[in-house]
């Protein structure tokens, strides 16, 4: 009954369709010079005062850089990126270390409490911990005492490259590694920031744990690095939320998120991408080029995704899985839509490596405007991982007649005691459907918005709850003017 | 990239063009060598396919590259009649037999095109240029894509021989129009045929397409197939292909139909070293259905790729793809299906589904079902499936006496049979499963001494066994 | 008059269904409509609530004194016209329960209304679950979805119940019905009954009008209504079947 209620809460409160999260906020800003070369990278390291080891391995990383292409082969089309024209590192200015809120910049607290983000413990959600991350660092990680009491870990990439060196060593790069591909590269030369978070053994995380980017300043990028490990036994369910002020220019997100779930450890991690999509003319917006991977190591692990695509301009990213301990499970769960000039290829990769491995791959695209929506997603069953199993259904709903809805699927198979089942479909909203609720007297917008809940269900239901009712809003006003 | 230098076979192809080009188009038309000069220059600059093309990522064809193949400008002299040389397997239908040896067209008569009483030539895409220069400019190229790849631009650049239909509007073609190529060549060949088959308004063909070899040599043979399917007409293609292990053989059909008309096609791979078929269906008339499917039975070392593209360039069309595989031994194979529905392209009805049986821990296979969707009121779906037979089934029948061999057997063949009912020649069917059940107990693969075209087709094996009750 | 159609002709793709159709409702009356399959029933059911793709091509559909032959379907539901569908569509991942409170409070904010808070709704949809004999387990599962015929319909009563239209169109929503579920719809029907209320039963069978009396019976025939009378006139078809009524017409 509580997801009822919530359900209509959302759509009671759905009004506008306009990028609600568009605004800037005048900030003192501290940033690197434009373009790429090795000072901007040394720059980066020194002003987060690294050790040598981490500035070899970005300088490692931007070696690598240089030698590869833009990757082609993604269904969408955008001009070429001007590396000399983006800034690679953009801080807000601070004076000291921040030991309390009060010392948070107002201006930056107020625009987080905009994004209905409050850093206040008192005032937030309960039982959901917040790592906020401004253009390129990390401005307040909220509940930190409360996490370390069960010997969690939860902390900006930068502190824990600091405070925890020897996991950062261990685990950095160590299921992206550097030269996985020219984003993830790029990633591994320049990440400003992100978040780290360390399960140890045997422990449930009692609260949430997110992440909440925001980029703020002009020309910059964003390149954030997420690492999460968890170790035998343990489990954590992670958000991430992220949003950008509306501007002409495209802004380039370049992140890189890498799991670690060791024996029997299970990760959630969800995603409500709510980047500036671009204007209804299809200017400016995020490019969103991500590299996320979680590698099951241990046996009996599990990792988790799920995702509401509904902003960026232009989307590539695969959040994947490795399965490598024998019994261990892959999961990925996603929702796109796509409206006025957008495109997204998204999808996933499943890599049974282990025996008895399981993957589930549940995916609805929604193309609506002048959108290009992909679902492109690999299964592959190696020789080794015997009585393997993957079930993946891509579904598509096209919402106008200029819109494009596409499905690449690559399934490759060396065990024949595997079975690998796919299945797509096509369509649209039936009229039969439109009208049936129009008759109860629904309008047309608002019946599309419950039938495309209605549709993408399966996914929203795998977010937590307080995410559930951000991302069925979302969903509802991205699709909003899309019926002519 | 491969460097082209290493690409001796692309060096060898490029050179004998060069040297060869006037002998080439010795009793072609000028549209030929004008294409020829085209495809040659595209060939300069493109590489002949590697695992580093999107489209040829699991089919590997490096090891050709090292090679120069024969290229023989004149057809082998033979005075031995058909039979003699090739017995169809396939008994009991009427069919009018025509043949290719070593990639030229064939017949002991020296009759080089055949026109019957209904209007219907068929003869050899040579003789149809000096014959009929107006009907083949009109259609040939106008289907095929030779920038598809280097192999079809070195098919245009190359061809020397190949079968001409031509189907007159309203003739109604009774029997199947057989189409037999045989390679028998002690030498290493590479062999660029090119066939042109056009179907006038409101006409049917039933075709038959068999690729066969009759002996062990390895051969590379590089087909490249149009199609025009007019108005309301109506084509039928049953492929059968059957060659040795060391058989390269790449075969593009590029089919391109009009309104209102309907093409079935059922392709049917027992045996060969390598095989890839490409088939391009081009929907270009409203009204217009394309009905695609296949089997395939690898086993040894072989490697089947099937690519089935079909654009639905306009409204109110319907496509439908079915391909299911058994794959045995160390055999691989690869599916890769794309459906392609234009902007406005609406109440377009698509599907596509590939299933495959891996029947040993070294088979392997990859499958691509693709769809591009640019209208909205369709309908369209795939599914592909990579598993094992029906366990549960399996035991059912052993539970019921039936031998483990037996039972599994008759899982594979049930598994086969939703493709090969599909086929319309009643006699050809039951050869075609015929063929498949020898093929299933190993009796078919083409062996050190036996050439095994068996003359009488065996008793339809007993399997009274209602499979759908299972 | 509460529904007012005058000499209504409706095409569908171009081929004319109904060919001046004259059918009046007053506030409070019950009007049967029988007739052969493929004479015009359901597409004056479509016509009424504004289904696409049924072109009127002349004549009027007055309700409460406005013509709504150009209204959106949404609008005319919001002025209080329902129909039972003769065949409910299912909508996936979308519950029952959201789906009429959607539905409810669209209706309440064309009035002016407030929503209803989610206690007074959850009210009413106990109330009106009761009086229908739905189980509860239905209005949790998504529209439509996995329900069996039966339940269907009388998941279409359960919405009217809920949406307490003025107009309520009853399209063939006896058709494969047990005797009980039968009642079930009756005592929906009946109870929303009132002096403001006009109904338009359709039905191929009297079997319905057991239950609920209607005030006309009209007999619908190549697109027209070709005979009205009372009760008796549906006692009257289900003894002689349409037979004569074609002839009568024909000739």
């Amino acid at each position: 009954m509580d997801n009822e209620k919530n359900m209509n809460k959302v759509l009671d409160e759905v009004t506008s369709g306009e990028y609600k999260y568009g605004f800037f906020t005048d900030i003192e800003t501290e940033t690197a010079p434009k373009g790429l070369t090795e000072d901007t990278i040394r720059f980066i390291s020194a002003k987060k005062n690294e050790p040598e080891w981490m500035l070899e391995y970005r300088l490692k990383a931007y070696k690598h850089w240089l030698k590869l292409e833009e990757p082609k082969w993604a269904h969408v089309k955008y001009p070429k990126i001007n590396f000399e024209e983006i800034i690679f590192y953009a801080a807000p200015k601070k004076k000291k270390q921040l030991d309390s809120l009060d010392e948070v910049d107002p201006e930056l607290l107020d625009t987080f409490n905009k994004l209905g983000i409050s850093l206040d413990e008192q005032k937030m959600l309960a039982g959901v911990a917040v790592d906020a991350v401004i253009d390129s660092v990390s401005v307040k990680t909220t509940f930190q005492e409360t996490l370390s009491k069960h010997g969690i870990i939860f902390c900006s990439i930068s502190d824990a490259v600091q405070n925890h060196p020897d996991l950062v060593k261990k685990y950095l790069g160590s299921v992206v590694p550097h030269t996985d591909n020219y984003f993830a590269a790029l990633n591994a030369a320049v990440f400003s920031d992100g978040s780290f978070c360390y399960i140890p053994k045997g422990v449930r995380c009692p609260i949430e744990l997110s992440t909440y980017f925001r980029i703020n300043a002009a020309n910059t990028g964003q390149f954030e690095r997420t690492l999460l490990i968890a170790d035998d036994d343990s489990y954590v369910s992670y958000l991430e939320g992220c949003t950008a002020p509306q501007r002409d220019e495209n802004q380039l997100h370049a992140a890189v998120v890498e799991i670690v779930a060791l024996e029997n450890a299970e990760v959630k991690y969800s995603t409500v991408q709510n980047w500036y999509p671009g204007n209804k003319e299809g200017k400016g917006g995020i490019y969103n080029f991500v590299t996320k991977r979680g590698a099951c190591r241990g046996n009996s692990s599990k990792i988790s995704w799920t995702q509401v695509e509904t902003g960026s301009a232009v989307t590539w990213k695969y959040p994947s899985c490795l399965l490598l301990g024998d019994n261990s499970i892959g999961e990925f769960y996603s929702v796109a839509v796509t409206n006025n000039y957008q495109q997204a290829d998204t999808g996933t990769k499943m890599i049974h490596i282990g025996k008895n491995t399981k993957s589930t791959i549940i995916s609805k695209g929604i193309s609506a405007g002048f959108s290009n929506n992909s679902y492109r997603g690999l299964v592959r069953v190696s020789k080794k991982a015997e009585n393997s199993r993957n079930f993946s259904q891509c579904d598509s709903l096209l919402l106008g007649d200029k819109c494009g809805a596409h499905t690449f699927p690559y399934i490759k198979t060396a065990n024949n005691s595997s079975i690998v089942e796919h299945e797509a479909t096509t369509s649209k909203i039936s009229e039969d459907q439109l009208f049936y609720c129009q008759q109860r007297g629904i309008d047309m917008e608002k019946a599309i918005g419950l039938i495309v809940n209605g549709y993408a269900k399966e996914v929203l239901n795998k977010l937590p709850m307080e995410f559930a009712v951000e991302a069925q809003k979302l969903l509802a006003i991205t699709l909003e003017g899309s019926v002519g | 990239m491969l460097n082209k230098t290493e690409n001796i076979l692309q060096e060898h192809l490029l050179e004998y063009y060069k040297v060869n080009k006037n002998l080439l188009n010795e009793s072609m038309l000028e549209s030929v060598g004008n294409l020829r000069d085209e495809a040659f220059e595209y060939l300069k600059n493109n590489n002949l396919p590697t695992n580093k093309d999107e489209k040829w990522r699991s089919t590997n064809l490096e090891h050709l590259y090292s090679q120069t193949p024969g290229l023989d400008y004149k057809p082998t002299e033979y005075k031995k009649s058909l039979e003699e040389i090739f017995i169809c397997e396939v008994h009991g239908f009427e069919a009018k037999r025509f043949s290719m040896l070593n990639g030229w067209y064939y017949s002991p008569e020296n009759e080089k095109l055949k026109v019957f009483e209904n209007g219907l030539i068929v003869g050899s895409i040579i003789e149809a240029q000096k014959q009929y220069p107006d009907l083949f400019n009109e259609h040939f190229n106008s289907v095929a894509d030779y920038k598809t790849h280097g192999l079809t631009a070195s098919n245009a650049a190359l061809f020397k021989d190949g079968l001409f239909v031509y189907v007159p509007d309203n003739v109604v073609v009774e029997d199947t129009i057989q189409l037999i190529k045989m390679i028998n060549k002690e030498d290493n060949m590479f062999i660029n045929s090119r066939n042109l088959i056009i179907l006038g308004k409101n006409s049917e063909l039933s075709f038959l397409h068999c690729d066969d070899s009759i002996n062990h040599s390895p051969s590379l043979l590089n087909t490249v197939t149009e199609f025009v399917v007019s108005e309301n007409a109506h084509l039928r293609i049953n492929k059968l292909q059957n060659l040795n292990d060391s058989t390269t053989l790449i075969n593009s059909t590029f089919i391109k139909q009009h309104k209102n008309s309907s093409t079935k096609v059922n392709v049917i791979t027992y045996n060969g070293g390598l095989i890839r078929n490409e088939l391009f269906v081009d929907l270009v008339g409203e009204g217009a259905d394309a009905d695609l499917n296949g089997v395939y039975l690898m086993d040894k070392k072989q490697h089947i790729d099937n690519q089935v593209f079909v654009n639905h360039a306009v409204p109110n069309c319907t496509s439908s793809e079915l391909f299911k595989g058994v794959l045995d031994d160390k055999a691989s194979g690869v599916f890769n299906g794309y459906i392609f529905v234009a902007r406005d392209a609406q109440h377009t009805m698509a599907f596509q589904q590939n299933n495959n049986i891996l029947m040993s821990s070294d088979a392997k296979i990859d499958t691509q079902p693709f769809l591009e969707i640019y209208a909205d009121d369709v309908k369209c779906s795939h599914g592909a499936t990579v598993g094992q037979l029906d366990t549960e089934a399996l035991f059912y029948m052993k539970q019921r006496g039936i031998s483990h061999d037996d039972a599994l057997l008759l899982l594979m063949f049930a598994f086969t049979a939703e493709v090969t009912s599909k086929i319309n020649i009643e006699a050809l069917r039951l050869s075609i499963e015929d063929m498949i059940k020898k093929r299933l107990r190993g009796e078919l693969s083409i062996c050190e001494k036996c050439v095994l075209h068996c003359s009488v087709p065996e008793y339809p094996m007993e399997f009274d066994i209602d499979m759908s009750k299972i | 008059m509460l529904l007012n159609i005058k000499d209504l002709h409706v095409s569908i793709d171009g081929k004319e269904i109904l060919r001046g159709l004259n059918l009046g409702v007053n506030e409070g009356e019950i009007h049967a409509i029988m007739g052969p399959n493929g004479t015009g029933k359901s597409t004056l059911a479509a016509a009424i609530t504004g289904r696409d793709g049924y072109e009127i091509t002349k004549g009027t559909i007055e309700y409460k004194g406005k013509i709504i032959n150009d209204m959106e379907p949404d609008e005319r539901a919001n002025l209080g016209i329902f129909l039972s569908f003769q065949y409910p569509v299912e909508i996936p991942g979308v519950s029952m329960t959201n789906f009429i409170r959607t539905a409810v409070n669209s209706q309440r904010e064309y009035r002016g209304e407030e929503p209803l808070t989610a206690s007074a709704f959850l009210k009413k949809l106990d109330e009106k679950k009761k009086l229908v004999e739905i189980h509860s387990k239905l209005t949790n599962r998504s529209v439509n979805e996995g329900f069996s015929g039966g339940e269907k319909k009388k998941n279409e009563i359960f919405q009217m119940a809920m949406l307490e239209p003025n107009l309520a169109i009853l399209d063939e929503t006896d058709s494969g019905l047990d005797i009980d579920a039968l009642k079930v719809v009756a005592k929906g029907v009946n109870a929303l009954s009132s002096p403001e209320n006009g109904f338009v039963i359709i039905t191929h069978y009297q079997r319905l009008l057991d239950y609920i009396i209607p005030d006309f019976v009209h007999v619908i025939y190549d697109g027209r209504i070709v005979k009205s009378g009372g009760k008796g006139l549906a006692l009257e078809l289900e003894e002689r079947g349409y037979d004569w009524i074609k002839e009568q017409f024909d000739n």
